[in-house]
């Protein structure tokens, strides 16, 4: 089955994506900026603030998305020993890295007009801080260490460790009382946000989502060529 | 309409830095992955180019390798 994620066929698709990605993702941003900038509407208690949500909810998502996927393939990478595994999360990690930043700068400017101040010790800030370390963690193993087997072995350690911080953030307005208001979107019960706000932030999150997309691709071939070039030196 | 857009009753400030944060951290995120590449690239292409004809025969053989160089010119 794994002979289909050969790295010379990937290549030759991952090679030519990014140009497509890049001009996909400059559209679909476009309309999302129009749109959570301009057209949608202001909160009635928030006001304009609220349009931080269009950078800071999506950036967020996609941080814990990444992060996820990121332990679930070094599990199995390390499980079935399939290297591909490792280099694919080693290419989503800088982006997810990214988002995580995001969202605490965004939201500690949200929190200013909002909440009166930039920084709180609140469960949901704190265990997203707490994320962006395992980030650091995991980015910083992949520098230190130069022999694959202790590298797949450090980094599997660091993400099995820190997917327990996942529920933590996700549930952490529930479990404890915050700063932090609860979600306005769900998947199983009714949505509180309205169609106007939520499409906007739809559009910004498929945007956000390919501009990962477009760095996972720039990077993963980065590594390939890294591993080729090694190769090279070996003929 | 101009006025609203940039001040936002008064939290324009927050929106925009928030939104320029945002867009600057990508334009430096894909700044820094795409120089990654391009001097990942370079050096393969200077590699190969040292190699004696047998070698180069050899390592053009592989279908990643062959892709490398291929996608060279478009850089």
């Amino acid at each position: 089955m794994f002979k289909q994620f050969e790295p010379g066929k990937i290549f030759s698709v991952t090679s030519k994506a990014p140009k497509y990605v890049l001009f996909l993702f400059i559209v679909v941003l476009s309309i999302g900026l129009v749109e959570g900038l301009i057209f949608s509407p202001k909160d009635y208690i928030q006001s304009d603030t609220v349009r931080i949500m269009y950078v800071h909810v999506p950036a967020a998502w996609i941080s814990l998305g990444i992060f996820s996927v990121i332990t679930f393939l070094s599990i199995i990478g390390y499980i079935f020993k399939f290297k591909n595994l490792f280099l694919i999360s080693k290419s989503l990690a800088p982006s997810g890295f990214v988002f995580c930043i995001i969202a605490l700068v965004t939201g500690s400017i949200w929190g200013r007009p909002t909440w009166g101040t930039w920084w709180a010790w609140d469960a949901r800030i704190t265990s997203m801080l707490i994320l962006s370390l395992f980030y650091v963690m995991y980015l910083t193993a992949w520098r230190i260490y130069s022999e694959s087997i202790q590298v797949f072995k450090i980094t599997s350690i660091i993400t099995i460790i820190g997917i327990i911080n996942i529920p933590i953030i996700k549930y952490s307005v529930d479990w404890w009382n915050t700063l932090h208001q609860p979600a306005s979107i769900n998947i199983l019960s009714k949505s509180s946000i309205h169609s106007s706000m939520l499409f906007p932030l739809l559009i910004m999150t498929a945007a956000f989502a390919l501009f990962s997309l477009l760095i996972f691709l720039v990077k993963y071939n980065t590594e390939l060529i890294k591993i080729k070039n090694k190769g090279l030196d070996r003929l | 309409m101009i006025n609203e857009i940039i001040f936002m009753n008064g939290y324009g400030l927050y929106v925009w830095s928030a939104f320029i944060f945002t867009l600057l951290s990508f334009t430096s995120l894909y700044v820094v992955i795409k120089y990654q590449y391009i001097k990942e690239k370079n050096k393969f292409i200077s590699k190969f180019g040292k190699l004696n004809s047998e070698r180069a025969a050899f390592a053009i053989s592989q279908r990643i390798n062959k892709e490398i160089l291929s996608n060279s010119s478009k850089i």
